[in-house]
């Protein structure tokens, strides 16, 4: 293993991120403040409770788990684009370095600010709510493997990407929808049956609900589906990347 | 001197059917500054940026270093730097960090005493701290020799370094370039300035439509292709070539003052000595002699004009 490579990356890729601390810092703040005030207070002020916890409260996983998701997926696409759209790629080509390195250091790095944002909302929910964690082992669990599997799917949107509009593309019309429809703000069970069935098909309910039995104990599905849902979308992730560098898709002519 | 990059067969076929390289061999030795010449699309870039890994070779073999460049990718791409044509740096990184960046991407521990020497050595230092986007652009083609010798190759692939550079920044590039092979770095360069080749090459390739032309000491080329020409001026001009000297096949130029004469100079006689005499003979006097060589720019329009024909 090339370490001091994934080092050279992983630092590169933090600096950027450190260049705009205050940005990164104060808009998951004001994001998530906002959301409790029209989540929290004007729904909240109708839906008293969710299965025994308090409305304010059940959204925070699902809140968390939409700033880490979009999160993780623009950083890590935007890591590889950039080097592709200004022409600096050549030196990672040219390097003594293979696919697991690169991913290393530019899915590490994504996913490090994805935690960071992610543990940002929690602190800034936990003054406006009252938050237990029942599990917090698997709450961290839960928290870092999708800060990396969904930066390693924002890598391969980046890679994906021929231009900036293609970057936007798919968290836009796919991610934000899945998450928003993935239970973020509401409990499965409240659904009719129909939709009760057509969600199972949406990964991110695994997510959100596997993360959410973490904090309250609550589940929509049982959560060793939850933990398989996750390992298998980062297996499939990696496996893509793997094919990706292998054959030279859309980085090497 | 035994040859630290060797490529056999180098072929490569682009996705839209387009034939870059069309088996190409070659074998660079240690310690030289080889330049490879060609129109634009001949297959240079190609070329190197199939040695460097950019580039996935479509068939033959390359090994740098003794070591093949797809098989034990690693070894090899460790022995070389690459500055690339186009001036690639990301705007917002200082210029010592993206240099400690690539020396840590090609696997080498922090050294900042090297870094230092190798920011001073190429004038660099005292901008060690700005960003690159506000360095001009031969601070930034600097940035990137720096980045591509971070990590001390042994092999430095220059794709066209002086390619839209000003007289004055080409030369001290060239400054640079000497320094580098001075120091035991081999050097590969491409470019299109025949003078440059001229200038600082031990070897010279010529590439056109993804063929090898020809591969070989300047020197020798130039003797090989090397027409040269002698101009003799008079002290008085003349009408027309007097008939005595109609055998040398002399060209009389536009005032009637100066004679031209091609020669060969890789014939046995060049017939110099016969055409002064029967000048002073046919009662002409000199004022100014003159010999010119041909350039290699002459040698490499009259290569890719026969490889055309």
């Amino acid at each position: 293993m090339n370490w001091s490579a994934i080092k050279a990356i992983y630092v590169t890729e933090m600096a950027r991120f450190f260049r705009t601390l205050a940005q990164s810092f104060i808009s998951p703040v004001i994001s998530t403040s906002l959301y409790f005030v029209v989540f929290g207070a004007a729904i909240g002020s109708r839906i008293q409770e969710v299965e025994g916890v308090s409305y304010g409260a059940f959204i925070v996983p699902g809140l968390i788990m939409l700033s880490v998701i979009t999160q993780a997926i623009s950083n890590a696409s935007f890591g590889i684009y950039f080097p592709k759209f200004i022409g600096t790629i050549y030196e990672l080509l040219s390097a003594p370095v293979n696919f697991l390195e690169i991913v290393l250091g530019f899915v590490g790095a994504a996913a490090t600010k994805a935690l960071f944002i992610g543990v940002v909302i929690l602190g800034t929910a936990s003054l406006f709510v009252d938050l237990e964690i029942q599990h917090p082992i698997a709450m961290v669990a839960f928290l870092v493997l999708t800060c990396l599997s969904f930066a390693l799917f924002g890598f391969i949107i980046g890679i994906w990407a021929q231009n900036f509009e293609q970057l936007q593309l798919i968290p836009l019309l796919v991610v934000t929808p899945l998450v928003f429809l993935g239970g973020s703000f509401y409990s499965i069970s409240m659904l009719p049956p129909i939709w009760q069935t057509i969600t199972l098909f949406n990964p991110v309910v695994y997510l959100i609900s596997g993360f959410r039995w973490a904090f309250f104990g609550l589940a929509d599905v049982p959560i060793g589906l939850s933990l398989l849902a996750i390992a298998g979308f980062t297996a499939l992730c990696l496996a893509a990347i793997w094919w990706i560098f292998r054959t030279g898709w859309r980085i090497r002519s | 001197m035994s040859a630290i990059v060797e490529i056999e067969g180098l072929r490569k076929v682009y996705a839209g059917g387009f034939e870059a390289l069309k088996g190409v061999s070659l074998a660079i030795e240690e310690g030289e500054i080889l330049a490879l010449l060609g129109p634009n699309g001949a297959g240079k870039t190609t070329l190197i940026s199939t040695v460097c890994g950019i580039t996935n070779p479509g068939g033959g073999v390359i090994r740098v270093g003794g070591h093949d460049v797809v098989r034990e990718y690693r070894q090899a791409r460790r022995l070389i730097g690459l500055v690339p044509q186009e001036i690639n740096l990301e705007p917002f990184t200082k210029v010592i960090d993206t240099v400690r960046f690539s020396r840590g991407l090609f696997g080498k521990t922090r050294d900042d005493a090297y870094i230092e020497k190798l920011l001073k050595q190429l004038s660099l230092w005292d901008k060690r701290d700005s960003r690159t986007m506000e360095l001009s652009g031969g601070m930034k083609r600097r940035v990137l020799i720096a980045k591509a010798l971070a990590h001390e190759p042994r092999v430095l692939f220059l794709d066209e370094p002086t390619a839209g550079v000003d007289v004055e920044l080409r030369k001290d590039m060239w400054d640079v370039v000497a320094d580098l092979k001075a120091d035991g770095v081999t050097i590969i360069l491409t470019t299109h300035y025949i003078e440059e080749a001229e200038a600082i090459a031990d070897r010279v390739g010529v590439i056109n439509k993804g063929e090898l032309l020809l591969i070989e000491e300047k020197a020798s080329l130039m003797a090989r292709f090397g027409q040269k020409h002698l101009q003799i001026e008079l002290q008085t001009p003349i009408a027309e070539v007097p008939e005595a000297l109609a055998s040398h096949g002399l060209s009389l130029g536009e005032g009637g003052d100066v004679l031209h004469y091609a020669y060969d100079t890789r014939g046995e006689r060049t017939g110099i000595t016969a055409l002064l005499n029967d000048i002073a003979a046919a009662g002409l006097v000199m004022r100014d002699l003159r010999t010119e060589e041909s350039s290699l720019e002459e040698i490499f329009v009259s290569l890719v004009k026969e490889d055309a024909a």
